[in-house]
């Protein structure tokens, strides 16, 4: 559900750097969370620190609750100091010579808060996060999701109209990642700016924000809820991510023609080009050709076995390049190795297909 | 690794000992003729340009001789000769200092006074403050630089302002009376208590006023050979040629006078 | 970690003590290391050897001594705070921007420390003299003599003592994090108040070590002091110079002098605790 009628940063971001340039058109409301997800490289940092000012557009404009930050067209440039944009770094960046308090007050007091003011004002986001006793520690002595609140807390002290997350659990372990998360997004949904979070996770994505914009290679690809993203990813780097086989093709009625020759029967009659996906765990594996209920087969050959969570994650190829899930006892069973002659088959009502 | 030590330092001290002897085949002549090798000379600094010269009239009168000067300070040469500084003379610019060696065991008979030398005022050429004697000096605003009285020059100076009962607050208290000079040249000071050698080394740059209490501060020079001379025949020889008469000519050329 | 059996009265026999491998220094560092500090040490130790111990409290308490030391802490002190004025910025300049000839900028900065101090108080003359370039204005126009001056010392010093302290400075902007002061940039700060709120606290105990080196060597100082300032007691005489003056007549009592010297100097030095100078 993207609310574009009340937007309140309106960026069209144009930057070229030496061997790579980035395009992009962003709108997010008041209130929302839009998540820039992509691979590394994609341009998803250097997106951030244009928006924050860190780095100056080469073409395009941002455009921030009606003020113009950044226009090269009309020679306009708003410095970060002036931006009413808080961020929150990968690495926190929380200041070490200061106390935590001090870290949070720090925002408000160079915008011009008298310092008794701007440290009640400290205390009073510590407190909202949980941290009223960490007040006097210095930054080195707090945990790794301890120091990611106090830095939330330091970039929302400034009241900013645009919230940037460059990577916001990335630096956490697994356990820490979890409940942060969870709080993260509760904090976010309490901010009535416009937040924009920067990340390569699709968990954290989805858990995150409203609306995901996926960029690759400097521009965007995909973008939309979650829900749609993961039913119908659009490039393989989605697709690998929320874990689908992705295939184009041409389909006429509910066969699609792949390049190649092969041709997949899925759910949906439709007709020109398409995308046709199936997650990993609706390939079964035989030793024959097998039929029954109409299915996509084919012969396929093992080039890896992995782990995959309590399965075994067969890499196979042959017409098509696939990934199946296995149970460990279907293994067994099969015996299977890499190099193996093997017989995959997908039943056509797991095959979606949509639109390209 | 011992043994490459080992090596080492024996290669080491070959090089050392062979650098300190010279082996010199002499024959010792008065007149200076056939005397080779090299003199170490220590002299006070207020005799650097008359002994250049006369160390270049020896060598030329002895070929294969070579004479070195070490100038500085008597004081600081007199405490580099008795920690075992290699020379074969010394020529102090008062008597204190040689005192100080001859005490420590280090001189090779009696020193001998071979010049003196008198104070003069040392000012800017064309004497721009107008400055006749020593009372002169104290006239306001006029900077002057003295050596410090542990230094000869500093010692005759201090007695010569006794004399004529003139109190002068230096800016400055050098301590070698090249400085002292040289802040004259540089025109940082108005005026400054030299010897008359060093103001007619520095004719270019600087006039030397006399005055009559100079001669309540004359300083005597002393020369000596050392005891540890490493080449005692020329050392005799050069010794001889500065109180001779080439020599002594020279030295008054530069202002000294006869001892 | 089993809790010693107490009921069969049995006392566990201590475990064997455990190598601690790192805790062993390697001899081809320690061996080195110990023959570099002998080499510092042993001059000192000279010294110490040859005071003479029987007259020295006679000698402590002649005129003069005091006047010494307190000009010389006096001015070094000085010279060190001026020293951190200028020097700091130069620092930044250096590690932060980027502009033409900026090495050539920090080699120009190293020059006091390869000319010798006495030349360096002749330039100081040529240029802060009664004829010098900017000496003689400042005497038209202000009437401001620098030479023969207690400031005459301090500059002298400080020009000595400089390049320490940039060059101390510079290393530790260098290895300090700059996306401190991205993320200060982003709170609302100025360029000026991220150098004075984030910058400077973080680089703190380099400048503090560059300061103390500079402290150090402004201390120590005699060639520029003597040609620029002069000699006179009181006014430019500091401890250096009394000690050579000394050696002059007495070599004794520049012992002594050395001596009060070093004490002081280390005792203020040791008394600097290391977190405060340690570099980030």
């Amino acid at each position: 559900m993207t609310t574009r009628s009340v937007s309140i940063l309106d960026g069209h971001l144009r930057v070229g750097l030496a061997g790579f340039s980035l395009d992009i058109e962003l709108a997010i409301a008041k209130g929302q969370v839009v998540a820039l997800l992509g691979p590394n490289g994609a341009g998803k940092t250097t997106a951030l620190r244009a928006l924050a000012g860190l780095r100056p557009l080469s073409a395009g404009h941002i455009r921030l609750a009606g003020q113009t930050l950044d226009e090269p067209a009309r020679n306009l440039f708003v410095p970060v100091e002036k931006r009413p944009v808080g961020v929150v770094f990968q690495d926190y960046l929380l200041f070490p010579h200061l106390s935590t308090l001090d870290n949070v007050a720090f925002g408000p007091r160079r915008r011009g808060t008298p310092k008794t003011q701007a440290r009640q004002q400290a205390a009073a986001w510590l407190q909202r996060m949980g941290l009223a006793d960490f007040a006097g520690r210095k930054p080195r002595q707090l945990s790794g999701g301890q120091a990611q609140r106090v830095a939330l807390a330091r970039a929302l002290a400034v009241n900013p109209q645009l919230l940037l997350l460059d990577e916001p659990l990335a630096a956490l372990d697994a356990k820490t990642r979890i409940d942060t998360r969870a709080e993260l997004h509760r904090h976010l949904h309490d901010h009535d700016g416009a937040t924009l979070i920067v990340t390569h996770d699709p968990l954290d994505a989805m858990m995150l924000a409203d609306h995901l914009v996926v960029i690759e290679d400097g521009r965007i690809v995909q973008q939309g809820d979650a829900a749609t993203i993961t039913a119908q990813p659009r490039t393989d780097y989605i697709a690998r991510l929320v874990g689908l086989n992705l295939f184009q093709g041409i389909s006429t009625g509910t066969t699609v023609a792949l390049p190649g020759g092969f041709a997949l029967t899925t759910a949906q009659a439709l007709t020109g080009h398409v995308f046709a996906a199936f997650p990993p765990a609706a390939v079964s594996l035989h030793t024959s050709r097998p039929d029954g209920s109409p299915r996509n087969t084919w012969q396929a050959t093992i080039t890896g076995i992995h782990r995959h969570g309590d399965n075994l994650r067969i890499q196979l190829d042959g017409p098509i390049t696939a990934a199946a899930d296995i149970t460990p006892a279907a293994a067994a069973h099969l015996n299977l190795s890499p190099g193996q002659q093997i017989w995959a088959a997908v039943k056509a009502t797991e095959t979606r297909a949509y639109p390209a | 690794m011992i043994r490459f030590l080992t090596a080492t330092g024996l290669a080491a001290s070959m090089l050392l000992a062979g650098c300190g002897s010279e082996t010199s085949s002499t024959t010792t002549s008065s007149s200076g003729t056939g005397v080779t090798g090299t003199v170490t000379v220590f002299a006070a600094a207020s005799l650097t340009e008359s002994f250049n010269t006369i160390g270049k009239d020896f060598e030329a009168a002895n070929p294969g001789s070579k004479v070195t000067f070490n100038y500085a300070g008597s004081s600081a040469l007199a405490t580099q000769i008795n920690q075992g500084a290699p020379a074969d003379i010394f020529a102090s610019a008062a008597p204190a200092n040689m005192k100080t060696v001859t005490d420590a065991g280090n001189a090779d008979g009696p020193p001998s006074i071979f010049v003196k030398n008198q104070l003069v005022i040392a000012v800017s050429k064309g004497n721009p403050k107008g400055i006749k004697g020593l009372a002169d000096l104290t006239k306001p605003g006029l900077k002057v630089a003295l050596c410090a009285a542990q230094v000869p020059c500093g010692a005759a100076a201090k007695k010569a302002l006794d004399a004529a009962k003139v109190s002068l607050t230096p800016v400055t208290l050098e301590q070698d009376v090249k400085q002292a000079l040289s802040k004259v040249k540089l025109g940082e000071v108005d005026a400054a208590l030299v010897y008359r050698t060093d103001a007619k080394a520095a004719a270019a740059d600087v006039e030397g006023i006399e005055f009559p209490e100079s001669a309540q501060a004359i300083n005597d020079y002393p020369i000596v050979l050392l005891k540890s001379a490493p080449n005692k025949t020329a050392a005799q020889a050069f010794l001889a040629y500065v109180q001779s008469d080439q020599g002594i000519a020279v030295l008054m050329a530069a202002g000294f006078q006869k001892p | 970690m089993s809790q010693p059996d107490t009921s069969s009265g049995a006392v566990p026999t201590p475990a064997r003590p455990r190598r601690h491998a790192r805790s062993r220094i390697p001899l081809a560092l320690l061996l080195p290391a110990v023959i570099g500090l002998a080499f510092l040490v042993l001059p000192l130790a000279g010294l110490i050897i040859r005071t003479p111990w029987a007259t020295l409290s006679q000698r402590l308490s002649e005129p003069g001594i005091l006047t010494a030391l307190g000009l010389s802490l006096q001015t070094a002190t000085l010279a060190t705070l001026l020293c951190m004025l200028f020097g700091v910025p130069l620092a930044w300049l250096l590690a932060r921007t980027d502009f033409p000839g900026r090495r050539l900028v920090r080699a120009l900065v190293t020059v006091p420390l390869v000319l010798p101090p006495v030349v360096g108080g002749v330039a100081l003359l040529l240029v802060f003299g009664r004829r010098g370039l900017i000496g003689s204005w400042l005497y038209a126009a202000f009437g401001i003599t620098l030479p023969f001056t207690t400031a005459g010392v301090v500059l002298a010093e400080a020009f000595v003592a400089m390049p320490f302290l940039v060059i101390a400075v510079e290393g530790a902007l260098r290895g300090a994090d700059a996306r401190y002061e991205e993320a200060a940039a982003t709170l609302g700060a100025t360029r000026w108040a991220t150098f004075t709120r984030v910058t400077l606290p973080l680089v703190a105990p380099g400048i503090a070590a560059g300061a103390v080196l500079c402290w150090a060597r402004a201390l120590g100082e005699f060639g520029a002091t003597i040609t620029f300032a002069g000699n006179f007691p009181g006014r430019t005489q500091t401890m250096p110079l009394a000690v050579y003056l000394a050696l002059e007549t007495d070599m004794q009592a520049a012992i002594v002098l050395s001596l009060i010297l070093l004490a002081v100097s280390v005792t203020i030095l040791a008394a600097l605790r290391d977190k405060w100078i340690a570099s980030p």
